[in-house]
This record gives structure tokens, sequence and C-alpha cells, in this order.
């Protein structure tokens, strides 16, 4: 079998665990569904490794395959095939997918075991993976299109996956609006494209770029446009400013869709696409350039807001958002290889930090705050040991997977030169904030003095339940016949299946890094290299001087992270407070995350609401009813009034009419001649 | 003979007819009156017809006599069942189909 064969295969498993379990969600029992969709998911990613081996045994050159299975419309000018394009992006891409969503499946067999909804939670898990590896593997617009739409409904159905949750259902709409913004953007950027290129085909497009379809120089305006829209499609996935705000709410939904959908797969799809762009954006800098301000803003921005956030899970959202702000800032300035380097160890160890906090939520019967956890290092040693190892490698510390993909893309940024040293003294501050606000997570939640919920773990054995479960984000009760908090908390010292997963996303965080170590390894360059033939930026950093300064700058930032939260927190304890009192202003501003949503309110919902509010009560009542309506009926009821009464019923009152209208008629013709 | 004494003639008997149809209340007369007007007009018609010495005129003037035998016999029908129902023999008293 071939490669591409494989790559359907891929494709296949998570579409039939949707529908079987789609099919028969009322029956299922027990967690027959849960392990129905994690075998499907597993099967995807053998055949995921099956195609990763066909590919390899190829000449690189050859390293670029389509397959179409049909065609939905070919004609002159456009050709719509349900076709897929297995390079080693789309392979690396799916390999990350499949292998993290296994993994994060495994681990809510047990954490969504109590769910009444668990048989649908599969269904739609499976559906958002079979989604994601159709916006991966897809050979042209349209189907990336559809997988980009597909991805945002599951995401959709998944954050408000506890519906009687009044929080939970508004952040899901929330979540499917800004990304329908980005859908819009993908697709009139796709028009923009396509007008020139006359293809919906990547490869397609790619060569027409290549012979000029826009001119011979750069920054031809309509591809600037289209490539502009483009990253609007990749901010709105990718939670980039300014369409970020509902990553943080996307945390209603169960943490394990937090660990997959909201931080190891699909926010990163913006960072796909524009690695998968990329001979379009090379060929339009100033797109280029917007992207890399956006990723620097959005790293930077996030960063200060994860310092004061409370809500453990909200405070990995905005680290999410941080690091995909470097990666978009990577694959904007060519960074490609370092950009997904990062999203590979990143999906490891951000999985691994959200599948940890749910654990910790486990332990709290629900409560997310970090102001009412503590002292759980003994209660959870398996978690406290899967964090610390998360919280390295986000914090970028040697040897942890995330500094070698951070550490690559910092030096790349600042191989560009020029401005772009602009971007990589930002980066840097932002790698410090990383550091503070993970190990801040970390003290507050593991150190000192142990809460009530962790000391009844320790001296009794056994896990705290609220006597009524309530939503942690209003203090509502809970219904818990729809689940979580359900009748059942888990906590991963206890299951086994949240043990291996979290087991080996930790080895993964530990050792993935090693796959590209400067001077020694360059495994994800070489892999990635022939998707890359046509790049001016790819094979730039082959220039080393910089390189042992950036190590070491690393790692001394990584530390000194630490080193602050560890004075702030563990050893001036209420220093905190005194930050918060002397630098009230910024404080203020950080907490109410820069201010974006009221913005956004102000804005775009008023003026919009205002817009609705007069097109209903003044354009539609006086205008539209009132004017146009009433007016048309008032002239047909004038006019048939005025012809009945012409209708009196006597006869000879007819007669007189007829006969004087013949004779008007009579005598306009003798009058004529 | 000239043929305007004939149309003269004919046009007398059409509107002798026209203003009994307009003028008079009772449904009989005012089918006779009709028949006057219907008749009007043959006169004309026959009168053309020997003027310019062909048939066809005599040819219309047989089919408006065929029309005019239904018109009455409809006419008539209604009268009677007008009667029957021992409604007023009055047309402005039968002004049901008024708008």
């Amino acid at each position: 079998m071939s490669a591409t064969t494989f790559a359907w295969l891929v494709l296949a498993f998570p579409l039939a665990g949707t529908i079987i379990i789609g099919l028969g969600f009322r029956r299922w029992p027990g967690q027959v569904a849960a392990w129905i969709a994690t075998g499907a998911i597993f099967l995807s990613f053998l055949a995921a490794v099956a195609t990763l081996i066909k590919l390899q045994g190829l000449t690189p050159i050859h390293r670029q395959l389509t397959s179409s299975l049909w065609d939905y419309a070919v004609t002159v000018g456009i050709n719509a095939r349900m076709s897929i394009l297995v390079d080693p992006l789309s392979v690396f891409m799916i390999l990350v997918v499949s292998g993290v969503s296994t993994l994060i499946h495994l681990y809510s067999i047990s954490y969504m075991r109590s769910d009444r909804g668990i048989n649908r939670y599969f269904a739609y898990l499976n559906f958002f993976v079979f989604s994601m590896l159709l916006l991966v593997l897809a050979a042209n617009f349209l189907l990336l299109i559809v997988g980009w739409a597909f991805v945002g409904a599951a995401s959709y159905l998944l954050i408000s996956f506890w519906y009687r949750r009044k929080t939970a259902t508004q952040a899901g709409i929330k979540a499917f609006v800004i990304n329908v913004v980005g859908d819009v953007g993908l697709v009139l950027g796709t028009f923009f494209i396509f007008k020139h290129t006359h293809t919906l085909d990547f490869l397609g497009s790619f060569a027409a770029a290549r012979h000029g379809a826009f001119g011979a120089g750069t920054n031809n305006g309509d591809l600037v446009a289209g490539c502009v829209l483009l990253l609007v499609g990749a901010f709105a996935k990718s939670a980039q400013i300014p369409l970020h705000t509902w990553l943080p709410d996307a945390m209603e939904g169960p943490t394990p869709v937090s660990a997959l959908i909201h931080a190891a797969t699909m926010v990163t799809a913006g960072v796909y696409l524009i690695a998968r762009m990329h001979p379009l954006f090379e060929r339009a800098p100033a797109a280029q350039d917007v992207g890399a301000v956006i990723g620097v803003l959005t790293l930077f921005i996030a960063g200060t807001i994860g310092l004061v956030v409370t809500d453990i899970k909200r405070v990995i959202a905005y680290s999410t958002m941080s690091q995909i702000g470097y990666m978009i800032m990577a694959v904007s300035v060519g960074a490609y290889s370092a950009g997904l380097f990062h999203l590979m160890t990143h999906a490891f160890f951000k999985a691994l930090l959200f599948m940890a906090a749910g654990s910790i939520i486990g332990a709290m019967g629900g409560e997310q705050s970090l102001n009412k956890m503590g002292g759980f290092r003994k209660a959870l040693p398996f978690t406290y040991a899967c964090f610390i190892i998360g919280g390295l490698a986000l914090s970028a510390i040697p040897p942890f997977s995330g500094f070698w993909s951070k550490d690559d893309i910092l030096l790349m940024v600042g191989e560009r030169g020029g401005w772009h040293w602009a971007l990589y003294g930002l980066a840097y501050v932002g790698a410090l904030f990383t550091g503070i606000y993970t190990f801040r997570m970390i003290f507050r939640a593991f150190h000192g003095e142990p809460v009530p919920e962790a000391r009844e773990l320790i001296e009794h054995g056994h896990l705290y339940h609220p006597e009524h479960p309530f939503n942690p984000n209003d203090g509502e009760l809970e219904d818990t016949d729809v689940g979580f908090p359900g009748p059942e908390h888990v906590i991963a010292e206890r299951e086994p299946q949240m043990k291996i997963a979290m087991g080996l996303l930790a080895i993964g965080a530990i050792f993935l890094g090693f796959l590209q170590i400067p001077r020694v390894t360059s495994v994800i360059d070489n892999f990635l290299a022939p998707s890359f033939t046509d790049s001016r930026l790819y094979n730039l950093h082959t220039q080393t001087a910089n390189l042992d300064v950036g190590l070491l700058l690393s790692t001394v930032i990584g530390l000194l992270g630490i080193f602050i939260a560890y004075m702030v927190w563990i050893r001036h304890p209420g220093s905190s407070a005194k930050f918060q009192a002397r630098f009230g202003a910024i404080y203020q501003l950080l907490s109410h995350k820069w201010y974006f949503d009221e913005a956004i309110d102000i804005l775009v919902l008023r003026p919009g609401a205002w817009t609705g509010r007069f097109a209903q009560q003044t354009f539609e009542r006086v205008v539209v009813n009132g004017t146009i309506v009433d007016g048309t009926t008032g002239i047909v009821r004038a006019g048939s009034a005025a012809v009945r009464s012409l209708q009196s019923g006597f006869l000879r009152y007819y007669v007189a009419l007829l006969v004087l209208g013949a004779a008007g008629v009579a005598f306009y013709f003798l009058l004529q001649t | 003979m000239n043929i305007g004494w004939y149309l003269a003639v004919s046009a007398i008997i059409f509107t002798l007819g026209a203003v009994g149809v307009m003028t008079r209340r009772n449904p009989l007369v005012v089918l006779l009156c009709l028949e006057m007007m219907l008749n009007g007009g043959n006169l004309a018609l026959i009168a053309f017809s020997r003027m310019l010495g062909n048939g066809d005129g005599q040819i219309f003037a047989i089919i408006v006599i065929t029309v005019a035998a239904c018109e009455v016999c409809i006419g008539l029908g209604m009268v009677v069942a007008i009667f029957r129902r021992s409604l007023p023999i009055d047309v402005d008293e039968l002004t049901e189909l008024q708008g």
C-alpha cells in the first residue's frame, strides 16, 4: 500500500468511530464507546506511522504526493476534488494530532467515566480528530475550509458540552462566533488567491505563484490582501490578538477537551496554515510582518495576563496563547521548522499540564481557583511530578523539550536581523513571564499549607466531594444529571489510563527536544525540508554566531523566572499582595485582561446591538412596515373601494355607462376622420 | 334610393331601443327594447349588403337573428324564473349583484 492509502486510512478511522458511536449513542453501555473511540484514534495513529514510513521510503524530491478520491466539480477554472496532500508537513501534523489525541482519549476514558454524556462526548471527540486530520491533509482550499469549519463546530460542541451550565453555552457561542469571523477571513482570502491562480489546488496555486500569477516582484496588492485575510483566519483559530478572547472562556469545556483542542491541536491550525501557505506568504512580506508582530504582541500580552489569572485552567490557557504567539511569530519570519518543532513539543507538555490540572481539579471537587488550592505536593505526587515536568518544559529549562524548540525559534528570529531584533527582545521578556506564571501556578497549587481537600486526601485517603456541586465560575448549583462535577471525581493517582497517558506525555515532554539539538541533531529540519524546497528562508539558520549566547540567555531567563516565582510565592508569601497594592494600575489592567473584552464590547457589540435596535424599532417599524407595506395595502384598498362603488347592481346604470362608452368611442373615430 | 335613409331609420330604431333599455324597468319591456336594438343593426347590415351587391351582410343579419333568438330564450327564461319566485318584476329591485 502506498503512503496515500495509509493517509486515507488515517482519515477513515476517526470518521468510522464517530459514525459508529453516533449511531448507537443511546445504547453503548458503560465505557464501550470510549474504548471504541480510543481504538479508532489509535488505529489512525498507526496508519499515520505507516504513512510516515512509506513516505520516508521515497527519495526526498518525490515526497509530495496527492491522491484524489472523487471530483466534486471540475470545470474550466474550478477543480474541487476530494483530494489529500501527503508531504512531510502534513505527515508531521497527522502524527502529532493522532498521537496526542490517542493519549487524550485514553485519559478521557477515566476522566469522563461518571458523566452520563460519555457517548456523546466521545462521538464529538472523534469528530474533532477527523476534522483536524482533514484540515491538515487537505490538498486544496476547499477541503481546508471544510476542515477548518468542522473543527470550529467540534470545538463549539465540546466547549458547551455541559450544556446546562449557562457559562459553558455562552463560552461556546463566543468561541463559535469569533471562529466564524476567522472562517470568513479564510474564505475571502481564498478568493483573492483564486482570482489570480485560477486553481484551488495548493500545489497548483503555489506553482502559479512561482510562475508569476502575482507579478514578478513581491507584495502584490491582491496577494497581500489574501494573505492578511488568511491570517485573520489563523488568528481566530489560534487565539491571537485581537481575536483571542474566546480561548480563556473555552476552558468551560471538560479538561481533556482543553488539553486536546484548546492546547495541543486545533489552536495550532493557524500555525499550520501559515507554514502550508509559505510560498504565498514569502511573496507577501508585508503579510508576514503582520503575522510576526501580532504573534509577538500576543505572546507578550498573554504572558502578562497569565501572571494574575487565578483560574488554574485559564493560566494554562493564557500560556497556550503565548506559546502559539511564539509559533505564529516563527512561521511568519520563515522559521518554519522551528515553529512546527515548538508546535510538537508544546502539544506534549501543554496537554500534560492540562491533564495534571484536570487531576488536581478532580481532587478539589471541581474547584478551579488557585486561591483555594495549596499543598497538594504530598497528596498528588504523580500529578506533581507531571506538573513539574510540563512546567520545566514550558519554561524552557534545558534539557526539557520546550527549551530546544523555543530556543530554535528565538535563534531564527534573531538571525533575520533588522527590526526583528525587537521581536527577539520581546520574546525573551515573554519567556521570563512564562517561567514566572508557570511556577506561580505550581507553587500556589502544590506548595504551602495543605488545604482541607489536600489534607483529606493525605490523612484519610479519600477524595473530597462537595456536598452540593456547583459551577466554579459563577457559584451556581449544578445539575449533576448532565455530568461533571458529577457523582465522581478522578485523580491521576488512582486511574491507570490517566497515568499511562500522562506518563507517555511526560516522557515526550522530556525527550522530544533531542530530535533537534543545535550542532548535534536536526531531525525535524531534515524531515520537513522536502515541503519547503521552494522557500528562501528555510535554511537560514546555519550561522551559529548567536547560538551559544542564545542558549545561555534562554537558560538564564527561564531559571530567573522560576527564581522570581520562588521568591514571591514561597520565600516571601504575601509579597504578591504588596505588588498588587504598589502597582494597582498595572494590576487592574492585567486582571481585566488588557480590557480586550470591554473594547470589543464597545467597538463591536454595542454598535452592532444599536444598529440592530435601530433597524428593528425605527427602520423596520417606520420604513418597512409603516411606509412600504402599509402604503401598498392602502393604495390597493382605496383603488378597490373606488371600483367597488361602480358595481351598484343597477342594470340600467350599467347600460347607460355602456352606451356612453360606445358613443364616446364612436365620437372619437368620427372626429378622427 | 340613397343609403342614408336606410341608415337613418336603422339609427332611429337602435336609439329608441337603447333609450327603452335605459328607461324602462319591466324586464319584459327591456328585452323587447333589446330586440329593437338588434334589429336596428340588422337593418343597417342588410342595407349595406344591398348597396355592395353581395350577401355577406345578409349572412351577418341571419347570425344576429340567431343570437337574438338565443338571448330571448334565456331572457324570457329568467323572467319566468323571477315570476315563479314571486320576486318583484322590476330591474331596479334586482340589485343583488352589487359589489
